[in-house]
Protein backbone atom coordinates (compact mmCIF):
# COMPACT_ATOMS: atom_id res chain seq x y z
CA UNK A 1 0.00 0.00 0.00
CA UNK A 2 2.87 2.40 0.58
CA UNK A 3 4.18 2.69 -2.81
CA UNK A 4 2.14 4.39 -4.66
CA UNK A 5 1.84 6.86 -2.00
CA UNK A 6 5.57 7.74 -2.37
CA UNK A 7 5.73 8.02 -5.46
CA UNK A 8 2.35 9.96 -6.24
CA UNK A 9 2.28 13.48 -4.72
CA UNK A 10 5.78 14.14 -6.28
CA UNK A 11 5.24 15.02 -10.16
CA UNK A 12 1.24 16.87 -9.77
CA UNK A 13 0.64 19.36 -7.52
CA UNK A 14 -1.47 16.49 -4.66
CA UNK A 15 -4.53 17.65 -2.93
CA UNK A 16 -3.43 18.08 1.01
CA UNK A 17 -5.86 15.92 1.81
CA UNK A 18 -4.99 13.25 0.46
CA UNK A 19 -1.45 13.91 2.17
CA UNK A 20 -3.81 13.85 5.55
CA UNK A 21 -4.97 10.20 4.51
CA UNK A 22 -1.02 9.12 4.06
CA UNK A 23 -0.92 10.63 7.66
CA UNK A 24 -3.49 9.56 9.22
CA UNK A 25 -2.43 5.76 8.36
CA UNK A 26 0.56 6.47 9.03
CA UNK A 27 -0.07 7.18 12.68
CA UNK A 28 -2.13 3.89 12.48
CA UNK A 29 0.91 1.88 10.62
CA UNK A 30 2.97 2.85 13.43
CA UNK A 31 1.12 2.27 16.13
CA UNK A 32 0.05 -1.27 14.69
CA UNK A 33 4.31 -1.77 14.30
CA UNK A 34 5.69 -0.50 17.29
CA UNK A 35 3.24 -2.81 19.21
CA UNK A 36 5.46 -5.86 18.25
CA UNK A 37 8.09 -4.93 20.22
CA UNK A 38 7.04 -2.28 22.70
CA UNK A 39 3.43 -1.44 24.83
CA UNK A 40 3.47 0.06 27.75
CA UNK A 41 2.05 -2.63 30.06
CA UNK A 42 1.39 -6.39 28.94
CA UNK A 43 -2.16 -7.41 27.05
CA UNK A 44 -3.91 -8.82 30.15
CA UNK A 45 -1.58 -7.02 32.82
CA UNK A 46 -3.91 -5.79 35.69
CA UNK A 47 -1.96 -2.53 35.81
CA UNK A 48 -4.60 0.04 36.85
CA UNK A 49 -7.42 0.31 38.60
CA UNK A 50 -10.97 0.02 36.97
CA UNK A 51 -12.10 2.04 34.64
CA UNK A 52 -9.49 4.67 35.32
CA UNK A 53 -9.76 7.94 33.16
CA UNK A 54 -6.81 8.76 30.67
CA UNK A 55 -3.79 9.85 32.82
CA UNK A 56 0.02 9.79 32.70
CA UNK A 57 0.36 6.09 33.33
CA UNK A 58 -2.58 5.03 31.35
CA UNK A 59 -2.36 6.98 28.42
CA UNK A 60 -5.96 6.07 27.25
CA UNK A 61 -7.32 5.35 30.78
CA UNK A 62 -8.45 1.41 32.06
CA UNK A 63 -10.87 -1.11 31.32
CA UNK A 64 -12.93 -2.80 33.77
CA UNK A 65 -10.23 -5.26 35.17
CA UNK A 66 -7.91 -2.22 35.41
CA UNK A 67 -6.16 -3.22 31.78
CA UNK A 68 -4.39 -0.34 29.87
CA UNK A 69 -6.31 0.99 27.27
CA UNK A 70 -3.25 2.16 25.25
CA UNK A 71 -2.04 -1.00 24.83
CA UNK A 72 -4.79 -2.61 24.04
CA UNK A 73 -5.78 0.11 21.06
CA UNK A 74 -2.13 -0.16 19.62
CA UNK A 75 -2.61 -4.03 19.96
CA UNK A 76 -5.53 -3.27 17.70
CA UNK A 77 -4.22 -1.55 14.84
CA UNK A 78 -2.21 -4.58 14.51
CA UNK A 79 -5.07 -6.67 14.32
CA UNK A 80 -6.96 -4.25 11.93
CA UNK A 81 -4.25 -4.24 9.46
CA UNK A 82 -3.45 -8.01 9.79
CA UNK A 83 -7.19 -8.33 9.33
CA UNK A 84 -7.37 -5.85 6.66
CA UNK A 85 -4.57 -6.80 4.61
CA UNK A 86 -4.85 -10.46 4.91
CA UNK A 87 -8.40 -10.11 3.85
CA UNK A 88 -7.83 -7.91 1.31
CA UNK A 89 -5.04 -10.33 -0.43
CA UNK A 90 -7.93 -13.46 -0.09
CA UNK A 91 -9.99 -11.35 -1.97
CA UNK A 92 -8.08 -10.21 -4.74
CA UNK A 93 -6.82 -14.13 -5.19
CA UNK A 94 -9.99 -15.07 -5.55
CA UNK A 95 -11.77 -12.33 -7.32
CA UNK A 96 -8.80 -11.36 -9.65
CA UNK A 97 -8.66 -15.17 -10.52
CA UNK A 98 -12.76 -15.70 -10.94
CA UNK A 99 -12.83 -11.82 -12.91
CA UNK A 100 -9.82 -12.36 -15.35
CA UNK A 101 -11.45 -16.07 -15.76
CA UNK A 102 -14.81 -14.64 -16.44
CA UNK A 103 -13.55 -11.78 -18.95
CA UNK A 104 -11.96 -15.20 -20.87
CA UNK A 105 -14.66 -17.57 -20.49
CA UNK A 106 -17.44 -18.06 -23.01
CA UNK A 107 -20.58 -16.30 -23.60
CA UNK A 108 -22.28 -18.40 -21.02
CA UNK A 109 -20.01 -19.02 -18.20
CA UNK A 110 -18.88 -14.87 -18.37
CA UNK A 111 -22.85 -14.62 -17.99
CA UNK A 112 -23.25 -17.22 -15.44
CA UNK A 113 -20.09 -15.28 -13.05
CA UNK A 114 -21.28 -12.02 -14.02
CA UNK A 115 -24.96 -12.78 -12.76
CA UNK A 116 -22.68 -14.75 -9.87
CA UNK A 117 -20.90 -11.68 -8.49
CA UNK A 118 -24.15 -9.12 -9.04
CA UNK A 119 -25.98 -12.01 -6.28
CA UNK A 120 -23.45 -12.01 -4.01
CA UNK A 121 -22.53 -8.68 -3.89
CA UNK A 122 -26.19 -7.97 -2.81
CA UNK A 123 -25.39 -9.37 0.10
CA UNK A 124 -22.72 -7.64 2.60
CA UNK A 125 -19.28 -8.95 2.98
CA UNK A 126 -20.30 -8.79 6.98
CA UNK A 127 -23.40 -11.17 6.34
CA UNK A 128 -21.26 -13.67 4.21
CA UNK A 129 -18.44 -13.70 6.77
CA UNK A 130 -21.02 -14.48 9.69
CA UNK A 131 -21.73 -17.69 7.50
CA UNK A 132 -18.36 -18.49 6.93
CA UNK A 133 -17.50 -17.89 10.65
CA UNK A 134 -20.86 -19.85 11.32
CA UNK A 135 -19.33 -22.84 9.32
CA UNK A 136 -15.86 -23.24 11.22
CA UNK A 137 -16.02 -24.96 14.76
CA UNK A 138 -14.18 -22.12 16.80
CA UNK A 139 -13.82 -18.19 15.76
CA UNK A 140 -9.94 -16.96 15.11
CA UNK A 141 -8.15 -15.04 13.88
CA UNK A 142 -7.52 -16.94 10.64
CA UNK A 143 -11.06 -17.88 10.69
CA UNK A 144 -12.31 -13.76 10.58
CA UNK A 145 -9.72 -12.76 7.79
CA UNK A 146 -10.93 -15.93 5.33
CA UNK A 147 -14.50 -15.05 5.98
CA UNK A 148 -13.46 -11.43 5.12
CA UNK A 149 -11.50 -12.41 2.40
CA UNK A 150 -14.45 -13.77 0.69
CA UNK A 151 -17.17 -11.88 1.79
CA UNK A 152 -15.20 -9.14 -0.44
CA UNK A 153 -14.17 -11.12 -3.49
CA UNK A 154 -17.22 -10.71 -5.54
CA UNK A 155 -16.90 -7.27 -5.57
CA UNK A 156 -13.05 -7.51 -7.15
CA UNK A 157 -14.45 -10.34 -8.64
CA UNK A 158 -16.70 -7.90 -10.74
CA UNK A 159 -13.78 -4.59 -11.21
CA UNK A 160 -11.90 -7.40 -12.45
CA UNK A 161 -14.20 -8.70 -15.30
CA UNK A 162 -15.04 -5.75 -16.60
CA UNK A 163 -11.72 -3.97 -16.34
CA UNK A 164 -10.12 -7.13 -18.20
CA UNK A 165 -12.96 -6.71 -20.49
CA UNK A 166 -11.97 -3.25 -21.44
CA UNK A 167 -8.66 -4.14 -21.92
CA UNK A 168 -9.20 -7.25 -24.40
CA UNK A 169 -11.23 -4.94 -27.41
CA UNK A 170 -7.98 -2.97 -27.54
CA UNK A 171 -5.81 -3.58 -30.69
CA UNK A 172 -2.59 -4.35 -28.57
CA UNK A 173 -3.95 -7.64 -27.36
CA UNK A 174 -5.21 -8.44 -31.13
CA UNK A 175 -1.22 -7.34 -32.01
CA UNK A 176 0.13 -9.60 -29.22
CA UNK A 177 -2.62 -12.63 -30.15
CA UNK A 178 -1.26 -12.31 -33.49
CA UNK A 179 2.13 -12.23 -33.20
CA UNK A 180 1.92 -15.84 -30.79
CA UNK A 181 1.66 -14.56 -26.96
CA UNK A 182 0.12 -17.07 -25.62
CA UNK A 183 -3.16 -16.37 -23.25
CA UNK A 184 -1.55 -16.91 -19.99
CA UNK A 185 1.60 -14.34 -21.13
CA UNK A 186 -1.22 -11.86 -22.20
CA UNK A 187 -2.89 -12.09 -18.62
CA UNK A 188 0.52 -11.16 -16.72
CA UNK A 189 2.28 -9.25 -19.36
CA UNK A 190 -0.57 -6.88 -20.63
CA UNK A 191 -3.86 -6.76 -18.64
CA UNK A 192 -2.68 -7.25 -15.08
CA UNK A 193 -0.16 -4.64 -15.31
CA UNK A 194 -2.67 -2.60 -17.18
CA UNK A 195 -5.30 -2.98 -14.77
CA UNK A 196 -3.07 -2.71 -11.85
CA UNK A 197 -3.71 1.11 -10.88
CA UNK A 198 -7.84 0.97 -11.56
CA UNK A 199 -7.46 -2.10 -9.12
CA UNK A 200 -5.19 -0.60 -6.81
CA UNK A 201 -7.65 1.67 -5.55
CA UNK A 202 -10.45 -0.64 -5.09
CA UNK A 203 -8.75 -2.95 -3.07
CA UNK A 204 -7.49 0.09 -0.99
CA UNK A 205 -11.32 0.57 -0.87
CA UNK A 206 -12.06 -2.83 0.63
CA UNK A 207 -9.06 -2.49 2.91
CA UNK A 208 -11.29 0.11 4.45
CA UNK A 209 -14.45 -2.35 4.32
CA UNK A 210 -12.62 -5.07 5.60
CA UNK A 211 -11.20 -3.31 8.75
CA UNK A 212 -14.91 -2.30 9.45
CA UNK A 213 -16.30 -5.45 9.28
CA UNK A 214 -13.81 -7.19 10.88
CA UNK A 215 -14.83 -4.82 13.95
CA UNK A 216 -18.11 -5.31 13.32
CA UNK A 217 -17.84 -9.07 13.60
CA UNK A 218 -15.79 -8.77 16.96
CA UNK A 219 -18.74 -7.10 17.96
CA UNK A 220 -20.91 -8.85 17.38
CA UNK A 221 -18.78 -11.65 18.91
CA UNK A 222 -17.88 -13.30 16.46
CA UNK A 223 -14.12 -12.11 15.45
CA UNK A 224 -11.25 -13.71 16.88
CA UNK A 225 -11.54 -14.73 20.68
CA UNK A 226 -10.26 -12.86 23.67
CA UNK A 227 -6.08 -12.56 23.36
CA UNK A 228 -6.43 -10.49 20.38
CA UNK A 229 -7.50 -7.10 21.26
CA UNK A 230 -9.73 -5.99 18.32
CA UNK A 231 -11.27 -2.32 17.98
CA UNK A 232 -14.47 -4.09 17.58
CA UNK A 233 -14.86 -6.00 20.50
CA UNK A 234 -13.54 -3.28 22.93
CA UNK A 235 -15.93 -1.23 21.99
CA UNK A 236 -18.45 -4.14 23.07
CA UNK A 237 -16.74 -4.30 26.09
CA UNK A 238 -16.93 -0.51 26.77
CA UNK A 239 -20.51 -0.38 25.72
CA UNK A 240 -21.83 -1.32 28.94
CA UNK A 241 -19.99 0.55 31.37
CA UNK A 242 -20.07 4.03 28.72
CA UNK A 243 -22.01 6.34 30.98
CA UNK A 244 -19.46 6.35 34.03
CA UNK A 245 -16.30 5.56 31.39
CA UNK A 246 -17.17 6.98 27.75
CA UNK A 247 -13.57 7.47 26.62
CA UNK A 248 -13.57 3.51 26.34
CA UNK A 249 -15.89 3.44 24.05
CA UNK A 250 -15.20 6.63 22.17
CA UNK A 251 -10.80 5.91 21.25
CA UNK A 252 -11.81 2.52 20.25
CA UNK A 253 -14.35 4.02 17.24
CA UNK A 254 -11.59 6.97 16.81
CA UNK A 255 -8.58 4.38 15.93
CA UNK A 256 -11.12 2.98 13.53
CA UNK A 257 -12.52 5.61 12.13
CA UNK A 258 -8.71 7.51 11.54
CA UNK A 259 -7.52 4.29 9.94
CA UNK A 260 -10.91 3.98 7.49
CA UNK A 261 -10.94 7.65 6.46
CA UNK A 262 -7.05 7.69 6.61
CA UNK A 263 -7.41 4.96 3.38
CA UNK A 264 -10.39 6.11 1.62
CA UNK A 265 -8.79 9.96 1.34
CA UNK A 266 -5.36 7.73 -0.20
CA UNK A 267 -7.21 5.52 -2.28
CA UNK A 268 -9.12 8.65 -3.31
CA UNK A 269 -5.39 10.31 -3.72
CA UNK A 270 -4.56 7.28 -5.92
CA UNK A 271 -7.48 7.74 -8.32
CA UNK A 272 -6.60 11.08 -9.10
CA UNK A 273 -3.03 9.99 -9.84
CA UNK A 274 -4.32 7.16 -11.68
CA UNK A 275 -7.57 8.15 -13.29
CA UNK A 276 -7.57 12.14 -14.63
CA UNK A 277 -10.95 11.43 -15.80
CA UNK A 278 -12.43 10.63 -12.52
CA UNK A 279 -10.84 13.93 -10.86
CA UNK A 280 -12.82 15.52 -8.49
CA UNK A 281 -15.38 13.11 -8.75
CA UNK B 1 -42.98 -2.84 -20.07
CA UNK B 2 -45.11 -5.77 -19.42
CA UNK B 3 -43.01 -8.29 -21.29
CA UNK B 4 -40.14 -6.63 -19.67
CA UNK B 5 -41.68 -7.19 -16.28
CA UNK B 6 -42.76 -10.94 -16.79
CA UNK B 7 -39.44 -11.40 -17.70
CA UNK B 8 -38.04 -9.97 -14.85
CA UNK B 9 -40.35 -12.07 -12.49
CA UNK B 10 -39.51 -14.99 -13.96
CA UNK B 11 -36.30 -14.21 -13.00
CA UNK B 12 -36.54 -12.77 -9.42
CA UNK B 13 -38.73 -16.55 -9.05
CA UNK B 14 -35.16 -18.10 -10.85
CA UNK B 15 -32.95 -16.45 -8.48
CA UNK B 16 -35.00 -17.48 -5.66
CA UNK B 17 -35.06 -21.03 -6.68
CA UNK B 18 -31.20 -21.12 -6.80
CA UNK B 19 -30.75 -18.98 -4.03
CA UNK B 20 -32.97 -21.88 -1.66
CA UNK B 21 -30.61 -24.51 -3.57
CA UNK B 22 -27.59 -22.71 -2.51
CA UNK B 23 -28.46 -22.19 1.33
CA UNK B 24 -29.72 -25.82 1.69
CA UNK B 25 -26.03 -27.16 0.22
CA UNK B 26 -24.14 -24.28 2.44
CA UNK B 27 -26.11 -25.82 5.84
CA UNK B 28 -25.76 -29.08 4.80
CA UNK B 29 -21.84 -28.55 4.51
CA UNK B 30 -21.52 -27.06 7.83
CA UNK B 31 -19.55 -28.96 10.32
CA UNK B 32 -21.41 -31.63 12.18
CA UNK B 33 -24.71 -32.68 12.28
CA UNK B 34 -27.67 -30.34 12.91
CA UNK B 35 -28.99 -33.23 15.30
CA UNK B 36 -26.34 -32.86 17.30
CA UNK B 37 -27.01 -29.20 18.09
CA UNK B 38 -30.46 -30.20 18.43
CA UNK B 39 -29.55 -32.63 21.44
CA UNK B 40 -26.54 -30.81 23.07
CA UNK B 41 -23.05 -32.19 23.93
CA UNK B 42 -22.93 -35.72 25.66
CA UNK B 43 -26.07 -36.80 24.19
CA UNK B 44 -26.25 -40.70 23.74
CA UNK B 45 -25.71 -42.21 20.05
CA UNK B 46 -29.16 -43.65 20.51
CA UNK B 47 -30.48 -40.01 21.52
CA UNK B 48 -28.50 -38.43 18.47
CA UNK B 49 -30.05 -41.42 16.46
CA UNK B 50 -33.45 -40.01 17.20
CA UNK B 51 -33.28 -36.57 16.90
CA UNK B 52 -31.90 -37.43 13.51
CA UNK B 53 -35.03 -39.39 12.79
CA UNK B 54 -36.93 -36.44 14.41
CA UNK B 55 -35.26 -34.06 11.80
CA UNK B 56 -34.71 -36.02 8.93
CA UNK B 57 -31.01 -35.39 8.49
CA UNK B 58 -30.80 -39.69 8.42
CA UNK B 59 -32.70 -39.37 5.19
CA UNK B 60 -30.19 -39.29 1.48
CA UNK B 61 -30.31 -35.99 0.71
CA UNK B 62 -32.18 -36.46 -2.54
CA UNK B 63 -34.68 -37.12 -0.01
CA UNK B 64 -33.74 -34.11 2.06
CA UNK B 65 -33.79 -31.89 -0.31
CA UNK B 66 -37.16 -33.03 -2.09
CA UNK B 67 -38.73 -32.22 1.37
CA UNK B 68 -37.17 -29.03 1.77
CA UNK B 69 -38.14 -28.13 -1.46
CA UNK B 70 -42.07 -29.36 -0.79
CA UNK B 71 -42.15 -27.26 2.73
CA UNK B 72 -40.65 -24.17 1.13
CA UNK B 73 -43.35 -24.49 -1.65
CA UNK B 74 -45.61 -24.58 1.42
CA UNK B 75 -44.34 -21.92 3.60
CA UNK B 76 -43.62 -23.85 5.61
CA UNK B 77 -39.92 -23.00 7.25
CA UNK B 78 -39.94 -25.27 10.09
CA UNK B 79 -39.15 -25.03 13.88
CA UNK B 80 -36.80 -23.40 15.28
CA UNK B 81 -34.09 -26.51 16.96
CA UNK B 82 -33.88 -24.01 20.63
CA UNK B 83 -37.08 -22.43 21.39
CA UNK B 84 -39.27 -25.03 19.02
CA UNK B 85 -41.68 -22.18 18.13
CA UNK B 86 -42.43 -22.01 14.39
CA UNK B 87 -39.81 -20.23 12.17
CA UNK B 88 -42.06 -18.34 10.08
CA UNK B 89 -44.12 -16.99 13.33
CA UNK B 90 -40.48 -15.61 14.54
CA UNK B 91 -39.83 -13.94 11.31
CA UNK B 92 -43.01 -12.13 10.86
CA UNK B 93 -42.79 -10.98 14.61
CA UNK B 94 -39.11 -9.62 14.24
CA UNK B 95 -39.50 -8.16 10.85
CA UNK B 96 -42.32 -6.32 12.39
CA UNK B 97 -39.45 -4.42 14.12
CA UNK B 98 -36.73 -4.97 11.15
CA UNK B 99 -38.87 -4.06 8.06
CA UNK B 100 -40.18 -0.46 9.87
CA UNK B 101 -36.46 0.01 11.36
CA UNK B 102 -34.89 -0.52 7.97
CA UNK B 103 -37.34 1.38 5.67
CA UNK B 104 -37.85 4.44 7.98
CA UNK B 105 -33.63 4.69 7.78
CA UNK B 106 -33.81 4.46 4.36
CA UNK B 107 -37.12 7.45 3.61
CA UNK B 108 -35.11 9.87 6.43
CA UNK B 109 -31.31 9.40 4.12
CA UNK B 110 -33.16 9.47 0.98
CA UNK B 111 -34.99 12.82 2.48
CA UNK B 112 -31.23 13.65 3.72
CA UNK B 113 -28.74 12.97 1.15
CA UNK B 114 -30.64 13.60 -2.30
CA UNK B 115 -30.58 17.75 -1.42
CA UNK B 116 -27.44 17.64 -0.06
CA UNK B 117 -26.40 15.54 -3.24
CA UNK B 118 -27.21 17.95 -5.43
CA UNK B 119 -26.54 21.07 -3.04
CA UNK B 120 -23.03 19.69 -2.69
CA UNK B 121 -23.05 19.17 -6.69
CA UNK B 122 -24.47 22.20 -7.45
CA UNK B 123 -22.15 24.03 -5.33
CA UNK B 124 -19.37 21.76 -6.23
CA UNK B 125 -16.96 24.67 -6.87
CA UNK B 126 -17.75 26.75 -3.87
CA UNK B 127 -16.64 26.08 -0.36
CA UNK B 128 -19.95 25.16 1.21
CA UNK B 129 -20.23 22.44 -1.57
CA UNK B 130 -16.47 21.47 -0.53
CA UNK B 131 -17.80 21.34 3.13
CA UNK B 132 -20.42 19.05 1.93
CA UNK B 133 -18.14 16.87 0.46
CA UNK B 134 -16.24 16.51 3.98
CA UNK B 135 -19.13 15.73 6.33
CA UNK B 136 -19.89 12.44 3.54
CA UNK B 137 -16.20 11.32 3.72
CA UNK B 138 -16.76 11.27 7.24
CA UNK B 139 -20.12 10.14 7.42
CA UNK B 140 -18.73 6.93 5.23
CA UNK B 141 -15.72 6.62 7.66
CA UNK B 142 -17.82 6.42 10.86
CA UNK B 143 -18.44 2.36 12.00
CA UNK B 144 -22.30 2.47 12.91
CA UNK B 145 -22.00 0.98 15.84
CA UNK B 146 -19.85 3.53 17.34
CA UNK B 147 -22.26 6.33 15.81
CA UNK B 148 -24.74 4.32 17.93
CA UNK B 149 -23.13 3.69 21.07
CA UNK B 150 -22.56 7.48 21.18
CA UNK B 151 -25.86 8.56 20.32
CA UNK B 152 -27.02 6.32 23.49
CA UNK B 153 -24.50 8.31 25.07
CA UNK B 154 -26.06 11.73 24.42
CA UNK B 155 -29.29 11.71 23.97
CA UNK B 156 -30.37 8.08 26.27
CA UNK B 157 -28.01 8.58 28.85
CA UNK B 158 -26.54 12.64 29.49
CA UNK B 159 -30.01 13.91 28.44
CA UNK B 160 -32.05 11.05 29.16
CA UNK B 161 -34.49 11.97 25.85
CA UNK B 162 -34.76 8.42 24.57
CA UNK B 163 -34.62 5.05 26.09
CA UNK B 164 -30.86 3.57 25.35
CA UNK B 165 -32.19 0.26 23.90
CA UNK B 166 -34.19 -2.92 23.99
CA UNK B 167 -38.44 -3.05 22.29
CA UNK B 168 -41.44 -2.85 24.35
CA UNK B 169 -42.58 -6.15 25.27
CA UNK B 170 -45.73 -5.62 24.08
CA UNK B 171 -44.90 -4.04 20.27
CA UNK B 172 -47.01 -1.66 19.05
CA UNK B 173 -49.99 -1.94 21.36
CA UNK B 174 -47.21 0.35 23.46
CA UNK B 175 -47.16 2.70 20.27
CA UNK B 176 -45.18 5.69 22.47
CA UNK B 177 -42.86 3.11 23.72
CA UNK B 178 -42.07 1.41 20.47
CA UNK B 179 -41.88 4.59 18.65
CA UNK B 180 -39.12 5.93 21.12
CA UNK B 181 -37.58 3.15 21.01
CA UNK B 182 -36.85 3.12 17.05
CA UNK B 183 -35.76 6.92 17.32
CA UNK B 184 -32.10 5.93 17.83
CA UNK B 185 -31.62 3.20 16.18
CA UNK B 186 -33.41 4.98 12.88
CA UNK B 187 -31.01 8.35 13.46
CA UNK B 188 -28.25 5.77 13.71
CA UNK B 189 -29.01 3.84 10.08
CA UNK B 190 -29.89 7.07 8.59
CA UNK B 191 -27.16 8.96 9.19
CA UNK B 192 -24.27 6.59 7.98
CA UNK B 193 -26.28 5.45 4.92
CA UNK B 194 -27.25 9.07 4.14
CA UNK B 195 -23.53 9.64 3.84
CA UNK B 196 -22.42 7.27 1.32
CA UNK B 197 -26.04 7.82 -0.80
CA UNK B 198 -25.22 11.65 -0.82
CA UNK B 199 -21.75 10.69 -2.63
CA UNK B 200 -23.95 8.67 -5.33
CA UNK B 201 -26.20 11.42 -6.05
CA UNK B 202 -23.39 14.02 -6.01
CA UNK B 203 -21.06 12.11 -8.64
CA UNK B 204 -24.67 11.43 -11.02
CA UNK B 205 -25.56 15.36 -10.65
CA UNK B 206 -22.04 16.04 -11.57
CA UNK B 207 -21.75 13.70 -14.62
CA UNK B 208 -25.21 15.33 -15.64
CA UNK B 209 -24.34 19.30 -15.30
CA UNK B 210 -21.64 18.77 -17.17
CA UNK B 211 -23.83 17.05 -19.81
CA UNK B 212 -24.91 18.45 -23.44
CA UNK B 213 -28.29 18.42 -22.70
CA UNK B 214 -28.22 20.52 -20.02
CA UNK B 215 -26.14 23.03 -22.06
CA UNK B 216 -28.78 22.89 -25.03
CA UNK B 217 -31.55 23.58 -22.40
CA UNK B 218 -29.85 26.59 -21.09
CA UNK B 219 -29.06 28.06 -24.65
CA UNK B 220 -32.56 27.64 -25.65
CA UNK B 221 -33.53 30.25 -22.59
CA UNK B 222 -33.84 27.75 -19.74
CA UNK B 223 -32.72 29.20 -16.31
CA UNK B 224 -30.18 27.19 -14.32
CA UNK B 225 -32.60 25.58 -11.88
CA UNK B 226 -35.49 25.57 -14.72
CA UNK B 227 -32.98 23.00 -16.93
CA UNK B 228 -31.95 21.35 -14.08
CA UNK B 229 -35.55 20.14 -12.54
CA UNK B 230 -36.88 19.43 -16.09
CA UNK B 231 -33.72 17.52 -17.18
CA UNK B 232 -30.98 17.11 -14.59
CA UNK B 233 -32.72 14.93 -11.75
CA UNK B 234 -34.45 12.70 -13.40
CA UNK B 235 -31.48 11.62 -15.85
CA UNK B 236 -29.31 11.80 -12.48
CA UNK B 237 -31.67 9.65 -10.72
CA UNK B 238 -31.39 6.94 -12.92
CA UNK B 239 -27.87 5.42 -11.62
CA UNK B 240 -28.88 6.31 -8.44
CA UNK B 241 -31.88 4.42 -8.24
CA UNK B 242 -29.49 0.74 -9.02
CA UNK B 243 -27.26 2.14 -6.26
CA UNK B 244 -30.56 2.71 -3.97
CA UNK B 245 -31.11 -1.49 -4.31
CA UNK B 246 -28.42 -1.91 -2.98
CA UNK B 247 -28.20 0.27 -0.49
CA UNK B 248 -31.75 -1.33 1.01
CA UNK B 249 -30.99 -4.45 0.94
CA UNK B 250 -27.71 -3.42 3.07
CA UNK B 251 -29.84 -1.85 5.21
CA UNK B 252 -31.75 -5.05 5.96
CA UNK B 253 -28.80 -7.33 6.63
CA UNK B 254 -26.92 -4.00 8.13
CA UNK B 255 -29.42 -4.02 10.85
CA UNK B 256 -27.53 -6.83 12.79
CA UNK B 257 -25.46 -4.71 14.16
CA UNK B 258 -27.56 -1.74 15.08
CA UNK B 259 -29.98 -4.69 16.49
CA UNK B 260 -27.16 -5.46 18.69
CA UNK B 261 -26.37 -1.75 19.80
CA UNK B 262 -29.99 -1.10 20.97
CA UNK B 263 -30.81 -4.77 21.95
CA UNK B 264 -33.95 -4.80 19.22
CA UNK B 265 -35.68 -8.15 18.55
CA UNK B 266 -35.53 -7.89 15.18
CA UNK B 267 -34.30 -10.33 11.97
CA UNK B 268 -30.35 -9.59 12.69
CA UNK B 269 -30.71 -10.62 16.15
CA UNK B 270 -32.54 -13.79 15.37
CA UNK B 271 -29.55 -14.35 13.32
CA UNK B 272 -27.09 -13.96 15.30
CA UNK B 273 -28.76 -16.04 18.08
CA UNK B 274 -29.11 -18.65 15.70
CA UNK B 275 -26.22 -18.59 14.66
CA UNK B 276 -24.45 -18.65 18.17
CA UNK B 277 -27.20 -21.46 19.15
CA UNK B 278 -26.38 -23.95 15.59
CA UNK B 279 -29.68 -23.46 15.42
CA UNK B 280 -30.35 -24.54 11.73
CA UNK B 281 -34.12 -23.95 11.00
CA UNK B 282 -33.74 -20.25 11.90
CA UNK B 283 -30.98 -19.30 10.25
CA UNK B 284 -31.96 -20.66 7.13
CA UNK B 285 -35.47 -19.02 7.43
CA UNK B 286 -33.84 -15.37 8.09
CA UNK B 287 -31.51 -16.12 5.30
CA UNK B 288 -34.61 -17.45 3.02
CA UNK B 289 -36.95 -14.12 3.46
CA UNK B 290 -33.72 -12.01 3.08
CA UNK B 291 -32.98 -13.16 -0.10
CA UNK B 292 -36.31 -12.48 -1.27
CA UNK B 293 -36.16 -9.02 0.04
CA UNK B 294 -32.81 -8.43 -1.46
CA UNK B 295 -34.35 -9.55 -4.50
CA UNK B 296 -37.62 -7.91 -4.42
CA UNK B 297 -36.15 -4.71 -3.63
CA UNK B 298 -33.55 -5.12 -7.13
CA UNK B 299 -36.39 -6.25 -8.99
CA UNK B 300 -38.46 -2.57 -8.20
CA UNK B 301 -34.59 -0.48 -8.22
CA UNK B 302 -35.04 -2.53 -11.76
CA UNK B 303 -38.13 -1.74 -13.14
CA UNK B 304 -38.25 1.83 -11.72
CA UNK B 305 -34.89 2.73 -13.37
CA UNK B 306 -36.98 1.41 -16.74
CA UNK B 307 -39.71 3.82 -15.73
CA UNK B 308 -37.29 6.72 -15.19
CA UNK B 309 -35.58 6.11 -18.45
CA UNK B 310 -37.00 5.50 -21.72
CA UNK B 311 -33.59 4.50 -23.12
CA UNK B 312 -33.77 1.62 -21.00
CA UNK B 313 -36.85 0.10 -22.15
CA UNK B 314 -35.79 -0.20 -25.75
CA UNK B 315 -32.98 -1.28 -24.94
CA UNK B 316 -34.66 -4.29 -23.03
CA UNK B 317 -36.99 -4.42 -25.94
CA UNK B 318 -34.20 -5.20 -28.27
Amino acid sequence: MSTPVTTAPRRRRTNPIHWLGFVLVGVIVLAGLVSFVWTPYALSDMAGGRLEAPNWQHWAGTDRLGRDLFTQLMIGARIALVVGSGAVAIGAAIGITTGVLAAFATRFFDDALAALFDILIAFPTLLIAMLVVAAREEASLGTAILALGIGLSPVVGRVTRILTKRILSQDYITAARVSGTSWPAIVFWHILPNIAPFLGVNLALQFGLAVMAEASLSYLGLGAPPPNASWGRMLQEAQSTVYTAPWGAVLPGLALFTLVIGVNLLADGLRDRFDPTQRGA
Amino acid sequence: MLGYMMRRLVILLLSLFIAAIVLFVLLRLLPGDPAGALVGVGATPEQIAAAQAQIGSDQPLGVQFITYLGDLARFDLGKSFVSRASVLDEISTRLSVTLPLALTAFALALLIAVPMGILAAVKSDRWSGLVLSVISQIGIAVPVFWLGILLVYEFALNLRWLPSGGFPLRGYADPGRAIESMVLPVLTIAIVMSASLMRYVRASMLEVLNSDFIRTARALGDSYTGALIRHGIRNAAVPVVAVLGIELSTTFLGAVVVEQVFSLPGMGSMLLLGIQQRDYPNIQGVLLVTTLLVLLTGFLADIIQRLLDPRLRHEARR
